[in-house]
């Protein structure tokens, strides 16, 4: 689960890193008050979406009174900003963030990972910040430091130092970095994050170390035991079909093409949808009913398909583990009635009962094609989205 | 000969009343497996499916002495009950329940390696050695005693893998689920070096998928040490950078884990590519001639 800038800075403050004083509105005429308690003459108003690339876009501004934030605000708030990161469509702005404007002497790179390879928290540091790291780490890889985090001793001060080398700061901002490890790495800890990015990381021409931007990513599988963080959930960020799967268990991503794809299990979704693609069709969607595809989640999964406009075709494939493919035939014949399927239906059952499956299909009068080979469904499904 | 689990493994199930637990334990003695007990907090000295319920893996330990344990207890459990087994000494557990924390995961793995224990999973169907036991939730009766080793990262995926290799007659030695997530208790290494040493196993199946570079360093390890052929389908060919696939482990971030890079590491280093899933048995049949 991604967060907007503001509440992620809301948890640095939270932990004592240092952000900049700021106000978040959804209407556009708080933003005079806004300005008017941070104070002073200058600030930047950033519009709140779960994307980055949003300075490009137009999405952050430097401003100099207050009726500019209202005008910002008023131009932003309720439209969709669309970035290099987002789709076509682009993302809702339902919040704008005003901050006090930060004199910046130079901009450094920050970020905390899960590392798979090395099984730790990992600290990403570059002295190259503000643009894009990918590509000092392709170029000039000695200007990056990679840190881990030993889950037995936690943060150590010499490791402080040695990302402060680094990031070429000064001793005295060397001594704040250190107090600051400890403090990301308990915010890291504490709210099950799985990425932490400040990008820029700024020296201030008053020379301190502050952060202008937060970027957190929570691990979705520990959701349940961050109260705080669901607090913060905002499904206007989402693709509604996707929030919608997600509610009812189901793993759905959507796509560009007309074959809607309904599979049980990930890795095999995915290879439907690369066989589907092998015999030059085009999957409209990633979607895994769970190892448990009882009837009630068909229902929905072809609900959630079908609202897709683009679908031409539905490719369900169901490798019958445990779940019986006699249940899973009653479950889909039920669920295309509920639905009201109106377009071709191409199931292929394998597995537990398949044949059984199979026959239940065939003597419905229904019009599915069923087929128990992977490889004429996925033909069958491609024919019939052209 | 086989890996990890044979005639001789004795299972403790731990979450062993709840439904998911049940229902797999019924199908697991049904296949064969020896199931000497059972963990479930507060209910010991009941009986369940045949077998005794204790109130700690410890109690078990002492009454059963089983050496191995499948956890099918709810995700906010999981890093006690695996802490608890490898606490008891059980050597082989394996964990079956998706949604672990990662940051309860890099604890667990810290430990367990520390011990000397191989945990598989979480998030994984299991381990299973046709004809000697079932240690998981696959469907028993597509499996087959033979020759093909097969590791994985997905559940459904790998008995496609599975139902190809047994249609086409050649079976499996054992087949190892090492799961989706980002830190799983088992890598595919681990697995390489214990089929590569077993007799049984004369050719090796990996099934794996986009996101972190698990894949490319089996790559090597295949390169440098293992002498048995390899057959490996990744699945995600198809899926656009940066969304998630539904496994914790399967995102495509800042174009490293692609499914191409993948492919072309394990090539460079002598591993046979299935270029579709529909290909993985015939691909092992090829390489074992």
């Amino acid at each position: 689960m991604n967060l907007h800038e503001y509440q992620g800075k809301q948890l640095f403050a939270k932990f004592g890193l240092p952000v900049s004083q700021h106000k978040v509105i959804t209407e556009a005429e708080d933003a005079t008050n806004a300005c008017r308690d941070i104070g002073g003459t200058k600030w930047v108003v950033k519009a709140q979406v779960h994307a980055g690339g949003r300075g490009k876009a137009g999405g952050v501004k430097l401003i100099n009174t207050p009726e500019e934030a209202v005008e910002f605000s008023q131009h932003w708030l309720g439209k969709r900003l669309i970035t290099y990161q987002t789709d076509a469509e682009g993302q809702l702005v339902n919040s704008i963030l005003i901050e006090e404007c930060t004199d910046i002497a130079q901009e450094l790179y920050l970020s905390a990972v899960v590392d798979r390879a090395t099984q730790r928290i990992v600290f990403i540091g570059s002295s190259e910040g503000g643009v894009n790291i990918e590509e000092v780490a392709e170029k000039t890889p000695e200007k990056i430091i990679y840190e881990a985090i030993d889950p037995l001793t936690g943060p150590m001060p010499f490791q402080a130092r040695k990302i402060s080398k680094i990031l070429g700061l000064n001793s005295d901002q060397a001594k704040d970095f250190s107090k600051m490890l400890p403090q990301l790495t308990d915010l890291f800890i504490t709210h099950d994050l799985s990425l932490l990015e400040i990008n820029p990381l700024v020296i201030t021409q008053g020379g301190k170390l502050h952060c202008l931007d937060a970027k957190i990513n929570i691990d979705t599988n520990a959701i349940y035991r961050q109260p705080e963080i669901q607090e913060m959930h905002d499904p206007s960020q989402e693709d509604p079909r996707e929030s919608e799967a997600a509610l009812h268990d189901l793993s759905y991503v959507s796509l560009e093409g007309n074959i809607g794809c309904m599979v049980n299990g990930a890795g095999l979704a995915m290879g439907t949808m690369d066989t589907i693609k092998y015999f030059g069709g085009a999957p409209a969607n990633f979607l895994d009913v769970g190892g448990t595809a009882t009837q009630e989640r068909v229902s929905k999964a072809f609900k959630i398909i079908l609202a897709d406009p683009e679908v031409k075709v539905v490719l369900v494939n169901i490798f019958g583990g445990i779940v019986r493919c006699d249940l899973i035939a009653e479950g889909i014949l039920a669920a295309i009635k509920e639905v009201g399927v109106s377009i071709p239906v191409v199931v292929r059952l394998e597995g537990n009962n398949a044949e059984i499956g199979s026959k239940i299909l065939a003597e419905s009068g229904a019009e599915i094609v069923s087929l128990n080979n992977l490889e004429e469904a996925a033909k069958k499904a491609v024919e019939l989205s052209k | 000969m086989s890996i990890l689990v044979d005639k001789n493994t004795r299972l403790l199930v731990q979450g062993f009343t709840g439904s998911q637990a049940t229902l797999h334990s019924e199908q697991s003695i049904e296949y064969g497996t020896n199931i000497v007990g059972g963990v479930t907090p507060g209910k010991g000295g009941q009986t369940h499916l045949g077998a005794p319920v204790f109130n700690s893996v410890h109690d078990a330990m002492e009454a059963v002495q089983p050496n191995a344990s499948i956890i099918f207890v709810p995700a906010p459990f999981c890093k006690d009950s695996i802490l608890e087994a490898a606490d008891a000494g059980i050597k082989l557990i394996i964990c079956i329940t998706e949604g672990v924390p990662t940051l309860d995961m890099l604890v667990v793995k810290k430990r367990i390696d520390e011990l000397g224990i191989q945990l598989i999973g979480p998030n994984c169907p299991g381990v299973i050695t046709p004809g000697a036991a079932k240690l998981g939730i696959m469907p028993g009766s597509i499996h087959m005693e033979g020759s093909v080793g097969i590791i994985s990262r997905s559940g459904t995926l790998t008995y496609e893998a599975v139902k190809q290799t047994t249609d086409l007659g050649l079976g499996q030695s054992t087949c190892v689920g090492i799961g989706g997530d980002p830190i799983p208790g088992t890598s595919f290494i681990d697995v390489l070096k214990l089929f590569e040493a077993d007799e049984q196993t004369k050719a090796i199946v990996m099934v794996g998928e986009i996101g972190g570079t698990a894949e490319e360093e089996a790559a090597e390890y295949i390169r440098d040490y293992v002498t048995k052929p390899v057959i490996s389908y990744i699945a995600g060919q198809t899926a656009p950078a940066g969304k998630r696939m539904g496994h914790a482990g399967a995102i495509i971030a800042g174009g490293k884990g692609t499914a191409a890079d993948k492919i072309k590491k394990l090539q460079e280093c002598g591993v046979h590519i299935a270029e579709n899933l529909l290909q993985i048995g015939a691909k092992a049949k090829e390489v074992l001639g």
